[in-house]
C-alpha cells in the first residue's frame, strides 16, 4: 500500500514562529529564570547571590503572611467569581425577555467591558474617598461603621465589588449570546411542558448554557487570580494588615517592593503550579459533565 | 376528548402586521384538520395561537367548553410537534418523554408505563438511552411525536413536522401519523403546504389565503367543489388549468378560441374558467387545441404539458395547460392534440373577486 506523501516546506515552522517566539521571550524564559531564582537568596544589595535549596520555599510558603494571602485569594477568588457570574446570568436573563430598548440595555451592560482594571480600580478608590467618595458616604449613611482603611471585612467588601464590577460585563456578553443561542422552538416546547418558569430556567436553560458557564468560569478564575492586581494595587494595595493581599500580589509587593527576589520567585512558582492543578481539575471534572 | 372552537380569532403582530384576520372554525372531537395555504398566509399564527404560544388579539379559542385565550400553554393540554423537532439536547429520548410528564407530577411508575408503551409504537424503544445528536432526523421526528403521545393531551399540533424528512422517510411517516391519529383518535391540527399531505391526511382542510379561511371542508368537497378560484388553484396536483376568457351570451372567448355549452354569465366581465387536468381527454372532435411541449412519465400516469392554441394568458403570451392521462398517452413533441371535456365539470370564476359562478 501506497501512502500519500506531501513535501515537507519549512513555510508553516515561519508562521508558527512569531507565537512561538513570543511564548518563549515572555512565558518560558521567565519562568524559567523564576525557578532558577527560587532557589537563590541574594543579599539585601543585590550583589552577590547563594544557592539555598528549598530555603525560599520553607521560608515564605510556611510564613503567615502567604497563607493568609492564600487564604484571601481562595475567599476572593470565590466570591468574585460566584457574584459576577450569577449576577451576569441574572442580567442576561432578564435583558434577553427585553423587547423593547433592547440594544440600548444591552449596550449599558456592556460599557464596563471596555474599562482596564487599574481604571476600574481609581474609579472605585474615588468612589470610597474616605472625604469626597459617594459609596464611602453612602454607606456610612445607612448605617454601617464603614472604613476600609481599617476593617479588613470592609476593605475585602471594596476589591470584590469593584472585581465584580468590572468582570460582569464580559459575562454579560457572553452569556446573552448563549441564552441567543438556544432555539426558539427548544424553549417553546419546553414552554408546553413546564408551567414553573423557574424549574424551566434550571432544567432546560441552565444546563443549555454549561459549556458557556464552564468557559467563564475558568476565564473568571483567573481574571480573580491574576487581573484584579491592578484593582487592587489602585485601591487598598492590600492593607488593611494584608488583609486584602492576593498571591499575585503579594509577588509583587515581596519581589519589587521588598526586593525579595528569591522569595518572590518562589512564591510565583509555587502560585503556577496552583494554577496549573486547578485548570487540570476544572477539565478533568467538570468539563465532563458540562457537554451533551 | 374534546374538540376545538374558534371565535373570530384575530391576530396582530407588535409591528403591526395583521396575520389573522377573524377566523371562525369548529373542529370536532377526534377529527383531524388540516391548514394549508401559501407562505405567510398565517398557517403557523394560527396554530401557535391554540398552542399559547402566541397571544390572541382578538376572539375566543376553547378547547371542549373551556375558553383557554388566557390559559398558559403547560395547562391548556395540548401537544406539539415542532418542523425542526425542538429536542432537548442535553436529555436522553427518554428523558425527552418524560420531561412534561414529571413537571405533571405523575408518579414514577406511570411515567415509565407511558413512556415505554409509545416507544414501542414508534418504534424507538432501542434509542431510550441515546442524546437526540446521536439520531438520525427520521428517528428524532419519531422521538418529537413521542414526546407529543405521552402526553395523552386533548389536542395534538403539528407544525410542518415532515418538511425536514427526504421524500420517502416523508410517505412513510405520513402513513404513520394518520394511523396513530385514528387509533388515538385525538384531534388534531396539522399545518402544511404540501398538496399531498394536506389530501391524503386530513378529515377536513382549512384553505387559508391571507389572515382568513378561504374554505373549509372535505379534501374531495374542495377539490371538486371549490368556492374560489385561490382555492381551486391551491387544491389539486398538477394545478387545475386557468384560461382567462369572457362571455358574449353564447360562448366563452379568448382570442379565437370560442367555447360552447355555457349559459348564465355575465358578459362584459372577465372571468376565468378552470379545468381539472384529469377531466380533459384526447379526441378527434374536441373543444381544445394543444401542441405538445413536454410529456412526464410518472409511471401509472403521464402528465402532458403544452400551449393552448389560438388563446393567450394576461401577458399576451402563449397558455400553457396540462393534461393528464395513462401512461399509454405518448405523443410525440410539436404534435397537435385534440382535447374534449364536458364543461359541467369545469368551473368559470369571476376575475376580481375569484368568486365561483359556474
Ligand atoms: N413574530 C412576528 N412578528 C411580526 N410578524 C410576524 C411574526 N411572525 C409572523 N409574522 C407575519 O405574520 C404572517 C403569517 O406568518 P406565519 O408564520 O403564520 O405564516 P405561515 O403561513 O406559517 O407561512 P410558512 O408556510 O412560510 O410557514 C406573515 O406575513 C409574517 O410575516
Ligand atoms: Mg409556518
Amino acid at each position: 500500500m501506497k501512502r500519500v506523501q506531501y513535501e515537507h516546506s519549512p513555510i508553516p515552522y515561519l508562521f508558527v514562529a512569531p507565537q512561538i517566539i513570543i511564548i518563549v521571550i515572555f512565558f518560558l524564559w521567565p519562568a524559567a529564570q523564576a525557578v532558577y531564582q527560587s532557589f537563590l537568596l541574594e543579599d539585601a544589595f543585590g550583589l552577590s547571590s547563594q544557592f539555598v535549596w528549598f530555603r525560599n520555599y520553607s521560608d515564605t510558603i510556611l510564613s503567615g503572611a502567604w497563607l493568609q494571602a492564600a487564604w484571601f485569594t481562595m475567599i476572593f477568588s470565590f466570591l468574585v467569581t460566584f457574584l459576577s457570574l450569577g449576577l451576569a446570568l441574572l442580567l442576561a436573563v432578564k435583558a434577553n425577555e427585553v423587547i423593547q430598548g433592547a440594544s440600548t440595555y444591552k449596550t449599558l451592560l456592556m460599557w464596563a467591558y471596555a474599562i482596564a482594571p487599574p481604571v476600574a480600580g481609581l474609579m472605585g478608590n474615588l468612589m470610597f474617598n474616605p472625604l469626597i467618595g459617594d459609596l464611602y458616604g453612602f454607606m456610612n449613611a445607612v448605617g454601617f461603621d464603614f472604613d476600609h482603611k481599617l476593617d479588613p471585612v470592609d476593605a475585602g467588601f471594596v476589591v470584590v465589588l469593584i472585581s465584580v464590577w468590572k468582570q460582569v460585563s464580559v459575562n454579560f456578553i457572553f452569556f446573552l449570546s448563549g441564552l441567543q443561542g438556544i432555539p426558539k422552538s427548544v424553549q417553546e416546547a419546553a414552554l408546553m411542558d413546564c408551567k414553573s418558569s423557574f424549574r424551566r430556567f434550571w432544567t432546560i436553560t441552565f444546563p443549555l448554557l454549561a459549556p458557556t458557564t464552564f468557559f467563564l468560569m475558568v476565564i473568571n478564575i483567573t481574571y480573580a487570580f491574576f487581573e484584579t492586581f491592578g484593582i487592587i494595587d489602585t485601591t487598598t494595595q492590600g492593607a488593611p494588615g494584608g488583609a486584602t493581599t492576593t498571591l499575585v500580589f503579594k509577588v509583587f509587593q515581596d519581589g519589587f517592593r521588598g526586593a525579595d527576589i528569591g522569595g518572590s520567585s518562589a512564591q510565583s512558582v509555587v502560585l503556577m503550579l496552583l494554577v496549573l492543578a486547578l485548570t487540570v481539575i476544572q477539565f478533568r471534572f467538570i468539563e465532563k459533565k458540562v457537554h451533551y | 376528548m374534546s374538540g376545538v372552537q374558534l371565535k373570530f380569532v384575530r391576530k396582530t403582530y407588535p409591528n403591526g402586521a395583521e396575520a389573522i384576520r377573524g377566523v371562525d372554525m369548529d373542529i370536532k372531537s377526534g377529527e383531524m384538520i388540516v391548514f394549508v395555504g401559501p407562505s405567510g398566509c398565517g398557517k403557523s399564527t394560527l396554530l401557535r395561537m391554540v398552542a399559547g404560544l402566541e397571544s390572541i388579539s382578538g376572539g375566543d379559542i376553547s378547547i371542549g367548553d373551556r375558553v383557554i385565550n388566557d390559559v398558559s400553554p403547560s395547562e391548556r393540554d395540548v401537544a406539539m410537534v415542532f418542523q425542526n423537532y425542538a429536542l432537548y439536547p442535553h436529555m436522553s429520548v427518554r428523558g425527552n418523554m418524560s420531561y412534561g410528564l414529571k413537571n405533571r407530577k405523575l408518579d414514577k411508575a406511570e411515567i415509565e408505563k407511558r413512556v415505554n408503551e409509545a416507544a414501542k409504537m414508534l418504534k424507538i424503544d432501542q434509542f431510550l438511552d441515546r442524546q437526540p445528536n446521536q439520531l438520525s432526523g427520521g428517528q428524532r421526528q419519531r422521538v418529537a411525536m413521542g414526546r407529543a403521545i405521552v402526553r395523552n393531551p386533548q389536542v395534538f399540533l403539528f407544525d410542518e413536522p415532515l418538511s425536514n424528512l427526504d421524500a420517502k422517510l416523508r410517505v412513510q411517516m405520513r402513513i404513520e401519523i394518520k394511523r396513530l391519529q385514528r387509533r388515538m383518535n385525538v384531534t388534531s391540527i396539522y399545518v402544511t403546504h404540501d398538496q399531498t399531505e394536506a389530501m391524503t391526511l386530513a378529515d377536513r382542510l382549512a384553505v387559508i389565503n391571507d389572515g382568513l379561511v378561504e374554505q373549509m371542508g372535505a379534501p374531495m368537497e374542495l377539490y371538486s367543489n371549490p368556492k374560489t378560484l385561490f382555492v381551486a388553484s391551491f387544491i389539486g396536483a398538477p394545478q387545475i388549468n386557468l384560461i382567462p376568457v369572457t362571455f358574449d351570451g353564447k360562448t366563452l372567448n379568448n382570442g379565437s378560441l370560442k367555447l360552447a355549452g355555457f349559459k348564465d354569465l355575465p358578459e362584459n366581465t372577465d372571468l376565468v374558467l378552470g379545468v381539472r387536468p384529469d377531466v380533459m381527454t384526447q379526441t378527434t372532435k374536441g373543444q381544445l387545441d394543444m401542441r405538445v411541449d413536454l410529456v412526464e412519465q410518472h409511471g401509472g400516469e403521464n402528465l402532458v404539458y403544452g400551449a393552448l392554441q389560438g388563446a393567450v394568458n394576461d401577458e399576451g403570451e402563449e397558455l400553457e395547460i396540462c393534461l393528464k392521462g395513462d401512461k399509454a398517452l405518448l405523443p410525440d413533441l410539436d404534435a397537435a392534440l385534440r382535447l374534449s371535456f364536458d364543461p359541467a365539470t369545469a368551473f368559470v370564476f369571476r376575475k376580481n373577486t375569484g368568486e365561483r359562478l359556474l
